[in-house]
């Protein structure tokens, strides 16, 4: 893996900062995405790993600028793209301050930045060719493309992901393709441009494990050929062990914990990450009983006073977790942790959230 | 394609078959029949009619073969001469009848599918777009209380208006003055100027459920991942919009073909009866009430035909754009 800059985590290429999505909908407000930061760099993944509704693809949606808006409203936040513009250089562009439907933002979406779904069956249209609609981001986004150029081009990238006869393919419908298939075109069409970030919202979900695998390989491999940067979001923790650099755990809205892959994976401090790891098999070591985590994700039209994990957590501090929001602390370089067990003194501490 | 539309022509004929039995029977359902409504009717305005006389009149119409034979007659003039039959009650062949109130009655028709399109999809597209603005409550609005309102009420009340506030007479297709006017100019706008009451009765009549139609769909389609995936890729949100979900929406739209060809044939018969109109619809309606079998029955004939025809147009018209449909079963590759 291209590793360009010292810190050997090559070159910062997104930050998000802050970021918070409300939805406005009729039954109240849902906090989906409460002060989420992280950064992306060239040519690493960051896996996010939660449960349904815990903020992970309204993440990625906000980076995308495509989250449905009414009734959801970002009320803080930045996104900042380091783009690299044609001459060599790199220009800095505030997404999160730009129209999501205006000429800047497009040129970004599909062209700098491309995303897999996780639906393959309905993430074509059906009434277009596959190529037509590969074709048809090939031709906003790459300069000087005429019809016969993007054809080709489709066909390169249909041969790229592995579909047989890609000059057929081109011509073929939706409908015509199994699943594996569509999501192997999907990956074609997040990638037509060059893209120097993708981001992958649970695009295995749908297949089945033998396909996953060919998948993941696939996106593997054209990440090390691009030195593309990868946003892997998935609640299956061993498909983000095998592909993530490094991951970031969210719950309700908040990241959780945040750390290199390797040490989240064997020394995760969160109690809700290490209630996560003891709750999926581990095919080496030894056998040890499968832990499920008490309780249910909370309503999410709730509001949480102290730590939305408070009512399922097996370590929780009555009078300290349920009264104030956790501070976000590093105990170590590099690992954040939203949590009061690390919290020096947590009896005087309980109050003074460190914050962010 | 070819293989898909020959397959579903071919599945036709049985139908066709079918229908043109069906019409007959219903006409000749009620009791009694042309002639016997003819001799009823000489005998209450006092003419003397003796059983011979009546007898031979029956003869002479062939009302005295069995059913079958007179069906099987009758089958054999439209499809051999494209001869529907005479009609009792005008003295004319059904051909020469039809032919003097087509061309008015498809005039109508068409304009009037057209001002529905033209007013109700744009309105539908927008209002789904813009869901639960104040445009889309002023059309919702609008739209229900158009479904709720019978056409026929539109025309008297407007027509009456018209007439009370302009003394200008939209009844019939010609003023007066023109009435047996060889065609001019004035004449023409004349009758312009009549046939926009009906266009916009008969037009705004379909127009509320088109509305209700055209926005259901779209706001359907443009919750679907594929429109996420589009606007995922960067394309300009008109373009996105027209290009997929907009497109997906009107299969409904163009579904609904098999009945409107129809009554494109048809006209409006109310409408039509209260605005002077000489359309079929009033023509059919006169037919029915006077046992006028020939005509009934070939205009029953012919609107089924239609819908039959009109349901084939749009599952053709639906494969051109749906290749879902268009590979499906024995034609798939």
């Amino acid at each position: 893996m291209a590793s360009v800059s010292d810190t050997g985590r090559g070159d910062l290429l997104l930050e998000v900062r802050n970021l918070q999505v409300h939805f406005y909908l009729f039954e109240g407000v849902v906090q989906a995405v409460n002060d989420v930061s992280f950064d992306v760099h060239r040519g690493r993944t960051l896996g996010i790993i939660g449960e349904s509704g815990s903020g992970k693809s309204v993440s990625a949606q906000s980076v995308m600028g495509i989250v449905p808006s009414p009734p959801a409203k970002q009320l803080a936040g930045e996104i900042v793209l380091h783009r690299a513009t044609p001459d060599g250089g790199t220009e800095t562009l505030d997404l999160g301050r730009m129209d999501p439907r205006g000429p800047e933002y497009r040129d970004v979406r599909g062209g700098e930045i491309g995303m897999i779904f996780q639906e393959p069956m309905t993430s074509f249209s059906p009434l277009h060719s596959i190529g037509d609609q590969i074709g048809e981001a090939i031709l906003l986004h790459i300069p000087d493309s005429t019809p016969q150029t993007a054809r080709e081009r489709t066909e390169d990238l249909l041969r790229r992901v592995g579909i047989p006869r890609p000059d057929r393919a081109v011509d073929a419908f939706p409908h015509q393709l199994s699943g594996g298939m569509r999501q192997r075109a999907m990956i074609a069409m997040a990638l037509s441009c060059d893209p120097a970030l993708l981001i992958a919202d649970e695009p295995t979900t749908a297949l089945d494990v033998t396909i996953e695998a060919q998948i993941l390989e696939l996106i593997q491999e054209l990440q090390q050929d691009l030195n593309m940067a990868i946003i892997y979001i998935s609640h299956d923790l061993a498909v983000v062990g095998g592909v993530a650099d490094e991951v970031m755990v969210m719950y309700l809205g908040l990241v959780m914990e945040h750390a290199d892959a390797e040490t989240i994976f064997d020394d995760p401090l969160h109690p809700y990450t290490r209630a996560l790891w003891q709750s999926i098999p581990k095919i080496d070591g030894p056998l040890e009983e499968l832990v499920p985590i008490s309780g249910n994700i909370p309503n999410p039209f709730a509001v949480h006073r102290g730590c939305p994990f408070y009512a399922r957590c097996t370590e929780r501090i009555q009078g300290v977790c349920d009264e104030s929001p956790p501070p976000v602390l590093e105990p170590r370089p590099g690992h954040t942790v939203r949590c009061f067990l690390y919290v020096d003194d947590v009896g005087s501490d309980a109050n003074g959230a460190m914050g962010d | 394609m070819v293989a898909y539309i020959v397959r579903r022509s071919v599945m036709l004929i049985p139908i066709l078959v079918l229908i043109s039995i069906v019409s007959f029977t219903i006409i000749e359902l009620p009791p009694g029949d042309w002639v016997t409504y003819q001799i009823e009717n000489l005998r209450a305005s006092g003419i003397q009619l003796n059983e011979e006389e009546a007898e031979r009149l029956i003869k002479m119409y062939g009302f005295d073969e069995p059913v079958w034979k007179r069906y099987i007659k009758w089958m054999r003039g439209i499809l051999f001469k494209f001869n529907f039959g005479w009609s009792f009650q005008w003295g004319k062949t059904v051909n020469e009848l039809l032919g003097e109130r087509l061309p008015l009655t498809l005039l109508i028709s068409i304009l009037a599918l057209i001002v529905s399109w033209v007013v109700a999809i744009p309105i539908g597209i927008y209002s789904a777009t813009h869901q639960y603005s104040v445009l889309d409550y002023i059309f919702t609005f609008f739209g229900f209380l158009g479904l709720a309102t019978p056409a026929f009420l539109l025309a008297m009340v407007l027509a009456w208006n018209i007439f009370k506030y302009t003394e200008f007479s939209p009844l019939g297709l010609f003023s007066i003055e023109y009435m047996d006017e060889p065609m001019s100019a004035e004449k023409f706008v004349d009758m312009l100027k009549h046939l926009v009451l009906p266009l916009i009765i008969i037009g705004l009549n379909g127009t509320g459920a088109l509305i209700r139609v055209m926005r259901g769909n779209l706001l359907d389609e443009l919750k679907k991942q594929y429109v996420i995936t589009a606007r995922a890729k960067g394309v300009n949100e008109m373009r996105l919009l027209f290009k997929y979900p907009v497109r997906m929406s009107m299969n409904p739209v163009i579904s609904t073909i098999g009945w409107v060809l129809p009554g494109i044939f048809s006209g409006e018969v109310l409408v039509s009866l209260i605005l002077g109109l000489q359309t079929t619809g009033p023509l059919l309606l006169r037919a029915v009430l006077a046992q006028d079998m020939f005509l009934a029955g070939s205009i029953v004939m012919i609107l089924s035909v239609l819908t039959v025809l009109g349901t084939l147009l749009s599952d053709i018209l639906l494969a051109v754009l749906d290749p879902r449909i268009r590979y499906g079963g024995a034609s798939a590759r």
